[in-house]
């Protein structure tokens, strides 16, 4: 390149809004925009009573789409998580019926991790794909789950648990501090760690990470005891709030939590993306979900509208992906 | 206005974020004459081709088709105009025949329904133009690569043209299908067809050009009627390899790394070499001899079943990359775009990758240090981008490569393996990273070095170990390594 067209170069660069685009803002607007029409269309909603409560419904799937992340984000897919809800819920409140909570909570959290980490050993030792493997999981966990159990549901008296899903932090529900707790935590390891730069680098190309000699294997193991981990602190905390834990709890989540994922901007394909965003992603399935509660929506049209959505916000950020992308090769 | 031309491109313009891929270039064609179209990779001639095939818009500039401006909307467009291009890169469906693809553009119907009658004629028409042989029912998916080439420009020459681009044609084809294509391309000059022809084999371009037009970095630098070989390459250039002050011959130092008895089954046997700092071994060899094995086993990318290392005197087990990179060795491997760098990720998170250990506390990044770090190294080694948070994707080839090689200078290396390091980037860029390569082993690293560009690794060795099917042929040192000598060696054995 001569010194003049460098010169174009760095004008054009800078011209070219950098890192600024409509997935970035659009969804944030989208959010906000959605919050005041519903501020406007109905008297309860933007009563602090509902907003908490919102923030108590979305807290069990963000918790799931956060470790989700982790995952997606290092190129992989875990569909095992809402059944790993179910798992942990029902060793976790059986546990601590015979060995107290503390116990309890050990088994619930360990059995997640555990979980994740047979996840990831199937499939980085029997190079199984991710998709198989974790489907497997989300059988397998749940047979795990009905046979533990019994089929029936085990209650919950330890106050401790219950805590964890029904109590409050001053005004706040204890499942929205686990909630931003768990996100403060994987933002702060997915921007300033290591580990977190060499998930977005195994995501991004996990050739070119094994040729800068970062262990791939040992980070896409890691991501999915992250999952597990996290599937476990989900479980505890929806069986803390039923003060129960339903065998039957988490069906259907590992996709609700893949949805905010996606509805987040973040790349199926691994590599880009981020946990705030997941958040929000999280936040507006929530709301949206709240609004047409409040809207009077029947349930059946209520799922077509979250279909649609989904499909929308990804077609949004797909359209200025691919304005920046054309004729970038 | 240039009634005279059948086809002028006039200041056209075209910029890709962080590129501008071309400057404002004039560019005509008559009718009934060939002109070649050359320059070396990212000059933009790939660029000027899309936009003459209605693929890409110019962000400025005319387009006359026969004195009349013409937008070129779409590939449709340009077809109807009568502008057909035959692209490097096939656009062919595999799954359909030989004789569907040739028709694609214009499948001839009949009450609604495809005229296979109808479309084997035709196809087979335009086969015997060219005077090949195709299996017109076959799947285009069962062809040779040269056989899917020969289907692509049979597609081209199916419809009337006005105006053919042929960018690379002849890539992968044997002599025969090139003399069959050479004289069919004539026959159209004769028709009064315009031609532009792209091609790297400059006997090519110079046998069949009426006149050359040379592309350097986006803009024409010259253009000739009679063309002559040595005026191309010099402006192609624009500089000469031998200006470069490759390599001060220095005293090696002491020996970094000794290799003895290295050997993976069915890829290398027994080899053994020495390399001392200051010094530079070149690995000669042609594809399937050995030299990329040897090198990723040495990175611990692949495994080896026999021989041992040492690193400065000590032995050293090499299993894994990490181990390569706790030793000290570090290989800037053969395709940056998919072994060098995550594309996606910044300038700066790329060029530490493989340091961040080393930067960080408890597995905490220290990103102060990061940015001063990355910093300092890409002023140092001039690499171009507009921010440190630019993504890798958006430079030059050039530019990611010395991205790559700053990735390795940051671990410090003992020795540096370099695979292919120039492939692909343009000349200006060659030379920089050459300066780059010089300085670092100056300053006492080893590096092994494997080039195809035959005088390239010549300039840059100090000596040269000649492998062929997987094993040493012999070790030559700077004065025994000629190009005949070398190239004797490596290709005895297909040869005989």
């Amino acid at each position: 390149m001569t010194e003049h067209t460098d010169g174009r170069a760095r004008v054009l660069a800078a011209l070219r809004p950098h890192r600024i685009s409509i997935a970035d803002y659009g969804l944030l607007m989208a959010f906000v925009a959605m919050c005041v029409g519903l501020a406007l269309l109905t008297p309860t909603f933007l009563t602090s009573q509902n907003i908490l409560n919102v923030g108590r419904q979305v807290s069990v799937i963000a918790i799931l789409a956060a470790g989700q992340t982790f995952v997606i984000l290092a190129a992989g897919i875990d569909l095992s998580v809402g059944s790993l809800v179910g798992l942990t819920g029902v060793v976790a409140a059986g546990v601590a019926l015979q060995a107290g909570v503390g116990a309890g909570l050990l088994a619930g959290l360990g059995v997640g991790a555990l979980a994740g980490l047979v996840d990831g050993l199937a499939i980085m030792l029997i190079r199984i794909p991710d998709f198989v493997v974790t489907l497997a999981m989300l059988s397998a966990a749940r047979g795990l789950d009905l046979i533990y159990s019994g089929g029936e549901p085990i209650s919950v008296n330890s106050p401790t648990f219950v805590f964890l899903g029904g109590g409050y932090i001053g005004p706040i529900p204890v499942p929205i501090v686990i909630m931003l707790a768990v996100f403060a935590v994987s933002y702060v390891v997915l921007r300033y760690t290591v580990f977190g730069r060499y998930v977005y680098a195994v995501g991004g190309n996990r050739r070119a990470a094994a040729y800068s000699a970062i262990n791939v294997r040992r980070v896409r193991i890691a991501v999915y005891v992250i999952s597990g981990l996290l599937a476990g602190i989900a479980g505890v905390v929806l069986t803390g709030r039923l003060a129960t834990a339903d065998p039957q709890a988490g069906v259907g989540y590992e996709l609700d939590s893949i949805a905010a994922v996606v509805l987040g901007g973040t790349s199926l394909f691994g590599g880009e993306g981020s946990v705030a965003r997941t958040l929000l992603g999280a936040l507006i399935l929530g709301v949206l979900s709240n609004g047409m509660n409040l809207l009077d929506v029947s349930p059946f049209y209520q799922q077509v509208v979250e279909g649609v959505v989904i499909v929308l916000a990804v077609a949004i950020s797909h359209l200025d992906e691919l304005r920046s992308r054309v004729g970038a090769e | 206005m240039s009634a005279e031309h059948l086809l002028a491109l006039r200041g056209i313009a075209k910029a890709y974020p962080g590129v501008v891929a071309l400057d404002g270039v004039d560019f005509d064609l008559d009718a009934g004459e060939i002109h070649g179209l050359v320059g070396e990779n990212g000059a933009g001639k790939s660029t000027l081709l899309k936009i003459i095939g209605g693929v890409e818009h110019a962000d400025a500039g005319v387009i006359e088709l026969g004195g009349q401006p013409v937008a070129m909307a779409s590939p449709r467009a340009a077809r109807a105009l009568g502008i057909r291009v035959i692209h490097q890169e096939f656009n062919l469906i595999p799954a359909l025949s030989v004789a569907e693809n040739i028709c694609l553009d214009h499948l001839p119907t009949r009450g609604g329904w495809v005229d296979g009658q109808a479309v084997r004629e035709q196809a087979g028409a335009a086969i015997a133009r060219l005077g090949v042989h195709l299996p017109l029912e076959a799947p285009v998916r069962r062809l040779s690569v040269a056989d899917q080439q020969l289907v692509e420009i049979a597609r081209a020459l199916s419809a009337e043209a006005r105006v053919l681009v042929m960018d690379e044609p002849t890539a992968a084809l044997t002599d025969h299908e090139i003399e069959a294509l050479f004289s069919l391309v004539r026959g159209l000059r004769e028709h009064g067809v315009g031609i532009v022809f792209v091609s790297h084999r400059m006997d090519e371009v110079l046998e069949l050009s009426d006149r050359v037009t040379v592309l350097r970095d986006g803009r024409v630098v010259g253009e000739t009627a009679a063309p002559r070989r040595e005026e191309i390459v010099r402006l192609m250039v624009g500089r000469q390899l031998e200006e470069l002050n490759l390599k001060a011959d220095m005293a090696p130092g002491t020996e970094i790394l000794a290799v003895d008895g290295l050997s993976s089954a069915g890829r290398f046997e027994d080899v053994s070499f020495s390399l001392r700092r200051g010094e530079i071994l070149g690995l000669a060899g042609v594809v399937g001899a050995g030299r990329t094995s040897i090198a990723k086993t040495l990175f611990g990318m692949a495994p080896l079943d026999r021989g041992s290392l040492r690193i400065a005197g000590r032995a050293v087990s090499i299993r894994s990359p990490e181990d390569a990179l706790r030793a000290g060795i570090g290989y800037l491997p053969e395709d940056r775009k998919t072994l060098g760098l995550v594309l996606a990720m910044s300038v700066r998170h790329n060029e530490t990758l493989a340091t961040l250990p080393r930067i960080s506390r408890f597995g905490w990044i220290d990103q102060a240090r990061e940015r001063a770090l990355v910093g300092r190294r890409v002023e140092e080694l001039r690499i171009r981008t507009p921010s440190l948070d630019a993504q890798a994707l958006h430079l030059s080839g050039g530019n990611q490569q010395k991205l790559v090689l700053a990735k390795w200078l940051e671990i410090r290396p003992a020795v540096l393996i370099l695979d292919e390091p120039t492939r692909g980037v343009d000349v200006g860029a060659k030379a920089e990273i050459y300066q780059i390569v010089t300085d670092l082993v100056r300053a006492g690293v080893g590096a092994i070095l494997i080039s195809s560009d035959l005088p390239e690794l010549l300039a840059l060795s100090d000596r040269v170990l000649v492998l062929r099917d997987g094993r040493t042929i012999t070790t030559l040192d700077r004065a025994e390594a000629t190009q005949e000598r070398v190239l004797h060696l490596v290709t005895m054995g297909a040869a005989a």
